[in-house]
């Protein structure tokens, strides 16, 4: 028997299209478009300006405080402007454009493919390494991954979990970095585990990766204190405290961080960008995004640089299928429809998923027939048809009372619902609300 | 028959027990509450809005009675001449306050702001303004869910279905300001209903520069000040490439109206 969460969580369609496509690098835009806020906290402070030639994996913006990441160039070229650009939501958002010019990378940057497996570097120095390339969490959250590393005084980590379940339907790139660059990011796990200072980690995989958890498994065989875990398919399992749960049967209390019951989790492709950053001093400046969907010809795995409009990669997977009615940054379950197709692609960016007219039609809503599928549904044990209409009445002491703030937005109540009823909607509007009314008591 | 009797009897004892206790205890406790408020509920309109900042009649009752004079404290629904009879109850003198009366600062319409996408979540201006900027290339503009007609409890607002924007009927609002509150885009906005009903105001909020703002909608302020420039009586001040008409000032001379380049201010 299989281990997976205890409560609540959905099954939805895999539609794993692209499990079996290799990642391919993607040709060199002609241009790139670098957001300078592609992580929670603070955006970074621009340190180029327009004119500037610069050259691949230099820094362009510097992070703004702790909770902030640096920011690198992901091209070699000319920069085109230092200015606002308008988002894949619509808003105006501080960016920088290069023109792309050639392929010029940093000195002391190593693009070699040989695995680097000899850790040399002391605690402090890796982790200033892990900041300095501006390492965010690759999963989605995009949370800087040096914060994670720094845990507050007083708790310790006992176990390091790697993210690498990948529940989300319809998105393979944490499967193939898992498969096509296991060495690397085995060895980006021991890197961080010298950081956190444990002796033990656990790599946890959903059994559709029957492949990945093979070769994970073969590899790790000989190395102390790894260990890779195949868990039942059940989304969300990618979430931390329903992985935490499921990995080693621990509880994160309500509106706590997992590093209360001593758990530092980071997803697989961050464990790689960490290798690349500490053995290759490469910033994170590429990642691989998974282009999908089930009227695009050629579904795939796409290693593109940061700030590549997503058309470029649309193009690459065989255009834009006609019957096209959304795209969706990210995957079906949590991602967001994009407005622009030339929306860049930033560090948090795993998937581009094109939605045909078939599936992505929403249908009428009709009223709550109280069947509480939602209720089992929820992998937090809310009760997400009351927040909806404590949202809704804007009663938001009640949606306090009811722990709305526990709602990672996961959205298996909105899919389980059977009259249709757009229950995240509601409650992500009441949890920012009541987000902003905690705050304002403190 | 006797089990019967005994609880009856029993039942009724301890029911003259508890009276006696709570008549006692009311005394004991009585709270002594200005027969006045009462007196100032029952003139006010009893719509229970809110529209005053207080939780309903009784709330601005409580407040009209506890308050010394007059000031600040007014019934939007009932206006003037409820304020009037309550000021001659109490015998104090009444306030006179302009009324006022709910303007939409947004005049994009179907046909002045594109649509460019289609947005299919839940039918709330709140929630869709939380996810994104909305079915136009405006950020700022009315979303056209309806949030402030379904949050006016006079039917004073309603949806224009051929502009998707709402209109207010100027004799129905009572200036209560629930769809102020209810707007998430701070659209909509209190003003002075102006003599003879007339007013002139800027119907854009949008704060983005003149290139981006006029890119969305064809009758966007874009900031220019050129109406600041004409105005004779100091009242248009440009902040954020957004022009703002102080309607205390403002002596409805219309110049403003004829100088803007993209007919953003409306006479009405």
């Amino acid at each position: 028997m299989l281990g997976t969460f205890t409560i609540g969580g959905v099954h939805p369609p895999g539609n794993k299209l692209s499990s079996e496509e290799k990642i391919q690098a993607l040709p060199l835009p002609e241009r790139v478009v670098i957001p300078l806020g592609q992580h929670r906290g603070a955006p970074a402070t621009a340190i180029v300006a327009k004119g500037d030639v610069v050259k691949a994996g230099q820094l362009i913006a510097q992070a703004d405080g702790f909770v902030s990441a640096n920011v690198h160039s992901s091209v070699s070229g000319t920069v085109a402007s230092v200015d606002g650009y308008i988002d894949a939501s619509g808003f105006s958002c501080p960016a920088v454009t290069i023109n792309v010019e050639g392929d010029i990378w940093l000195d002391g940057i190593d693009r070699s493919k040989k695995n680097e497996c000899n850790i040399i570097q002391t605690k402090e120095n890796i982790l200033k390494l892990i900041t300095d390339a501006g390492i965010v969490g690759m999963g989605g959250a995009t949370f800087p991954t040096h914060v994670k590393l720094s845990p507050p005084a007083g708790s310790k980590v006992e176990v390091l979990i790697i993210n690498g379940v990948e529940c989300e339907p319809y998105l393979t790139s944490d499967h193939r970095v898992m498969l096509e660059r296991a060495e690397d990011v085995l060895v980006g796990v021991q890197i961080l585990m010298k950081v956190l200072g444990v002796n033990r980690a656990i790599i946890g995989v959903e059994s559709n990766k029957k492949d990945a958890i093979e070769r994970l498994q073969e590899l790790t065989g000989r190395m102390l204190g790894i260990e890779v875990i195949s868990m039942s398919v059940k989304y969300p399992q990618g979430s931390e405290k329903q992985l935490i749960k499921a990995a080693i049967n621990r509880s994160v209390p309500s509106r706590a961080l997992p590093i209360a019951v001593g758990v530092v989790v980071q997803n697989v492709s961050t464990a790689l960008a960490v290798y690349e950053a500490v053995m290759k001093h490469k910033p994170l400046i590429e990642r691989v995004v998974t282009v999908t969907g089930k009227s695009l010809k050629k579904p795939g795995n796409y290693l593109c640089r940061i700030g590549t409009p997503t058309s470029a990669l649309i193009d690459a997977a065989g255009g834009l299928p006609e019957d096209t009615v959304k795209i969706i940054g990210g995957g079906p379950m949590m991602g967001r429809a994009m407005l622009d197709v030339n929306a860049p692609i930033t560090k948090g960016s795993s998937g581009i998923l094109l939605i045909n007219t078939k599936e992505g039609t929403r249908k009428p809503s009709t009223t709550c027939i109280r069947c509480a599928k939602c209720v089992s549904a929820c992998p937090m044990g809310l009760e997400p048809y009351l927040l909806m209409v404590y949202s809704e009445k804007g009663m938001f002491e009640g949606t306090e009372r009811e722990r709305i703030m526990d709602c990672m937005e996961c959205g298996s109540c909105s899919f389980t619902c059977p009259a249709n009823r757009p229950l995240l909607d509601y409650i992500r509007l009441g949890k920012a609300r009541t987000g902003a009314i905690i705050k304002d008591r403190k | 028959m006797n089990t019967i009797l005994i609880t009856i009897i029993s039942l009724c004892a301890l029911g003259i027990l508890a009276a006696i206790i709570l008549f006692f205890v009311a005394k004991k406790f009585h709270v002594v509450e200005d027969p006045r408020i009462d007196m100032v509920e029952g003139l006010l309109p009893g719509a229970n809005c809110g529209g005053c900042g207080y939780a309903g009649c009784r709330g601005l009752a409580d407040a009209i009675v506890k308050a010394d004079t007059m000031d600040g404290l007014s019934c939007p629904v009932g206006g003037a001449s409820t304020m009037a009879s309550i000021a001659k109850a109490l015998g104090r003198e009444a306030v006179v306050g302009e009324p006022k009366i709910a303007v939409v600062r947004c005049n994009g319409s179907c046909e002045n702001r594109p649509r460019t996408n289609k947005y299919d979540g839940a039918c709330s201006c709140a929630v869709e303004h939380a996810l994104y900027v909305g079915n136009t290339a405006c950020a700022y503009g009315c979303l056209g869910c309806g949030d402030c007609v379904s949050s006016c409890q006079f039917g004073a607002i309603y949806m224009d279905v051929k502009t998707e924007i709402p209109v207010v009927w100027d004799d129905k609002c009572v200036a209560c300001g629930a769809c102020v509150k209810a707007c998430p885009r701070s659209i909509i906005e209190l003003r002075n209903k102006g003599p003879k009903d007339h007013r002139v105001f800027v119907s854009c909020v949008n704060k983005e520069k003149g290139v981006i703002a006029r890119k969305g909608c064809s009758v966007a302020c874009i900031g220019c000040s050129l109406c600041a420039k004409e105005c004779s009586f100091d009242a248009i001040t440009v902040e954020n490439n957004l022009a703002y008409i102080d309607f205390t000032k403002c002596r409805l001379c219309r110049k403003c109206v004829t100088v803007c380049p993209t007919k953003a201010i409306i006479y009405t």
